[in-house]
């Protein structure tokens, strides 16, 4: 095997052909779950907004399912939900995705991962797109989680946690994302 | 239960440091933390399968915005998407943008001082067929200056965003086109370290795509990550 097409930065000026109204918005109307609102804060390694960015995700439904033929699992799957959603980050350097809550998916072998969603994050600057995940913080299947438990640091393993936010009208996790330095957010070679 | 097969290892020099100083915006945005490697679950094998309810319309013809005919030179491009044991990826949609024939991006941030094109957005979206190939028809894209060193050009380039089965095969990258002399001064196209892979971002010129009358061809494939020929242990 050989010969694969190297990476190359998005690059400011993605926005015509990659972003269009409602890709932020994960859910139907029909979508089975727990709706939930996915929002952060997107800096980099002087603590400054990083206001051009693209974030997309990725993840099961509420049943732990992927809508992907390699999910060959006995579970449901949701016809009004799909798992994939798109958002730019905005002069605040704020991105936000109105989702469901994903089920646990199984890991390698006979584990279970704690549930989880796949973030990607593309801007002028990252040659190659960031990839790393959100977990949330009020499960217990975090304690488990042969993804977390790679990151030797446990400090640097609260970067992938997503905090639930007090007060809001509809339940909302807050994950931030730092590109470098303090407080850098764990990325995944996948 | 088993994990799906995984997809192959990317060979070391293929893709760009994160870290590459000669293009700045690097320089604060690059991770200073080693990326934890991740053994892919069904997390990484599986991956966005969005359809037009999402991305938007098939728009394979980027030459006849708005009711007119762009300006410039028209090319055809055209070419297959493979993994890298050559076999075709399908049913896959690329999404494409560009500058128009002036160097110029239809972009609210874009202000260098070449005309805007009313009949050229810059991009579209096409969708491979079963063996692979995907076509359009376009405007070869001008170089522009950008502020990164003094003097500096970017090469004509098309942006391409595939997704390819799942999501370790994301992938987005640039086409360049052959003989341009900004490439050896690109630090965009020098971060990849690997000769032999930069040269892969470079398309061909193609007489037999060419159109008589109408449009240069170049033809450009597109190699994503194969499925791992054996099963994963358990």
């Amino acid at each position: 095997m050989s010969g694969l097409t190297s990476s190359q930065t998005i690059g400011p000026f993605f926005h015509h052909a990659l972003l269009r109204d409602g890709q932020s918005t994960v859910t139907r109307p029909a979508s089975q779950g727990e709706r939930i609102i996915v929002e952060g804060k997107v800096t980099d390694g002087d603590g400054a907004l990083v206001t051009d960015a693209m974030i997309e995700i990725w993840q099961a439904n509420a049943a732990g399912r992927y809508d992907h033929p390699a999910d060959t699992q006995d579970k449901p799957r949701d016809p009004a939900f799909h798992g994939f959603g798109r958002a730019r980050t905005d002069a605040n350097g704020i991105y936000r995705f109105e989702t469901v809550k994903p089920g646990a998916v199984p890991g390698r072998g006979n584990s279970l991962q704690a549930p989880h969603i796949a973030v990607t994050i593309f801007a002028r600057g990252l040659l190659n797109h960031l990839s790393t995940r959100l977990y949330f913080a009020d499960e217990p299947l975090n304690d488990s989680d042969a993804v977390l438990a790679l990151v030797p640091d446990a400090a640097r393993r609260q970067t992938l946690i997503a905090t639930p936010v007090a007060g809001a009208p509809v339940k909302t996790y807050r994950f931030d994302i730092v590109l470098q330095g303090e407080g850098e957010t764990v990325f995944f070679e996948i | 239960m088993s994990t799906p097969d995984s997809f192959n290892p990317v060979p070391a020099g293929t893709h760009p440091a994160y870290a590459s100083p000669e293009y700045k915006s690097t320089i604060l945005r690059s991770p200073a933390q080693p990326l934890v490697r991740l053994p892919h679950t069904l997390t990484e094998v599986t991956g966005p399968q969005p359809g037009a309810d999402v991305l938007g319309p098939t728009v394979a013809d980027f030459t006849k915005y708005n009711g007119g005919e762009a300006v410039g030179e028209r090319i055809i491009v055209t070419g297959r998407v493979l993994d890298d044991y050559g076999r075709p990826v399908p049913h896959t949609v690329l999404e494409i943008w560009q500058a128009n024939a002036a160097g110029r991006y239809h972009h609210p941030v874009d202000q260098h001082a070449a005309p805007l094109d009313p009949h050229f957005l810059g991009s579209g979206r096409v969708t491979t067929d079963a063996d692979g190939t995907y076509r359009f028809q376009s405007i070869k894209p001008g170089a522009y200056p950008w502020k990164n060193h003094h003097n500096a050009w970017r090469p004509n380039h098309i942006h391409f965003s595939l997704f390819g089965p799942g999501m370790a095969t994301r992938l987005i990258t640039q086409m360049y086109f052959p003989g341009d002399p900004l490439l050896a001064l690109d630090p965009i196209y020098n971060s990849i370290p690997d000769a032999a892979a930069r040269q892969r971002l470079v398309s061909h010129f193609d007489i037999e795509v060419t159109q008589p009358e109408y449009a240069l061809g170049y033809r450009f494939d597109i190699v994503l990550r194969g499925r791992h020929a054996t099963p994963m242990e358990n």
